[in-house]
């Protein structure tokens, strides 16, 4: 029933995707009930979820493969074919 | 029937797509499309046409990212993120002093919406070794079902939320250091 400090924050991550199960979630508050640490890092973690959904926005469609590395890419499976 | 002459205009982008939402480097996304197809073009003759072209080539092209996978796995790839917490001995499984979490600053809320936010956490993500980079990209950035990564990196789930775990741990640490107690 107890869980460490590396276990508890294993979850705490699982649970920013909505995947932990419920035996889970209770081992984990109840952890937090006892330890400073772990629940500084559980309420540090969400704010960290949302930079990562900031930072998903702004990835968007940052990379293609230009017109000049198209043509080298055709270029070469000619020269095999 | 292959059309090996149509190939980069027919499934060039599609395949980089594909490629560069699970392995987020411009220059190796772009080998392994070529590689890809000149894999395509070695196995030609065993296209039977049951699957479509570019499914086919698909199918070329995950094997290509497993193999990326498994290299950057592999004991000579494999760098390890810093230990947040002891792993042996009577404190195991505790946090490790230098690592605890310390508060952060009231602001910090506000400055999430700070347009240079991206950038830090960006640079802190490329910190991590390739693998747990990968991995978390996928699951977090590009929003992947568990079961699909775990699927198509052949890795188990408990394997998968270890990895998560230490990436979110190690950019927690990165993104404390340089942005939230700045």
């Amino acid at each position: 029933m107890k869980l460490t400090c590396d276990e508890a924050t294993q979850i705490c991550d699982k649970s920013q995707y909505s995947e932990a199960t419920f035996w889970e979630k209770l081992k984990l508050n109840l952890h937090l009930l006892l330890c400073k640490n772990c629940g500084l890092y559980s309420k540090q973690n969400n704010v960290m979820t949302k930079c990562y959904e900031k930072h998903k926005k702004e990835e968007g469609n940052k990379h293609c493969l230009c017109a000049d590395e198209k043509e080298v890419m055709e270029k070469q499976i000619k020269e095999k074919i | 029937m292959l059309n090996p002459e149509k190939w980069v205009t027919l499934h060039a982008d599609y395949l980089f797509n594909y490629t560069i939402s699970r392995i987020n480097n411009h220059d190796l996304a772009k080998d392994l499309v070529q590689d890809t197809f000149f894999a395509g073009l070695k196995a030609k003759d065993n296209f039977q046409g049951k699957a479509s072209e570019r499914t086919w080539l698909i199918s070329i092209l995950k094997r290509k990212i497993i193999d990326h996978y498994r290299k950057i796995n592999s004991a000579k790839g494999k760098a390890e993120v810093k230990m947040n917490f002891y792993t042996d001995g009577e404190r195991e499984g505790e946090w490790i002093e230098e690592r605890v979490p310390n508060s952060w600053d009231n602001a910090f809320e506000k400055s999430i919406e700070n347009d240079e936010l991206s950038v830090v956490l960006e640079q802190c993500i490329n910190n991590l070794p390739e693998k747990y980079a990968m991995v978390f990209r996928m699951k977090t950035i590009q929003q992947f079902e568990t079961e699909e990564i775990c699927k198509e990196l052949e890795i188990t789930s408990s394997n998968l939320w270890v990895i998560i775990h230490r990436a979110r741990t190690q950019l927690r640490k990165c993104m404390e250091d340089n942005w939230f107690r700045n």
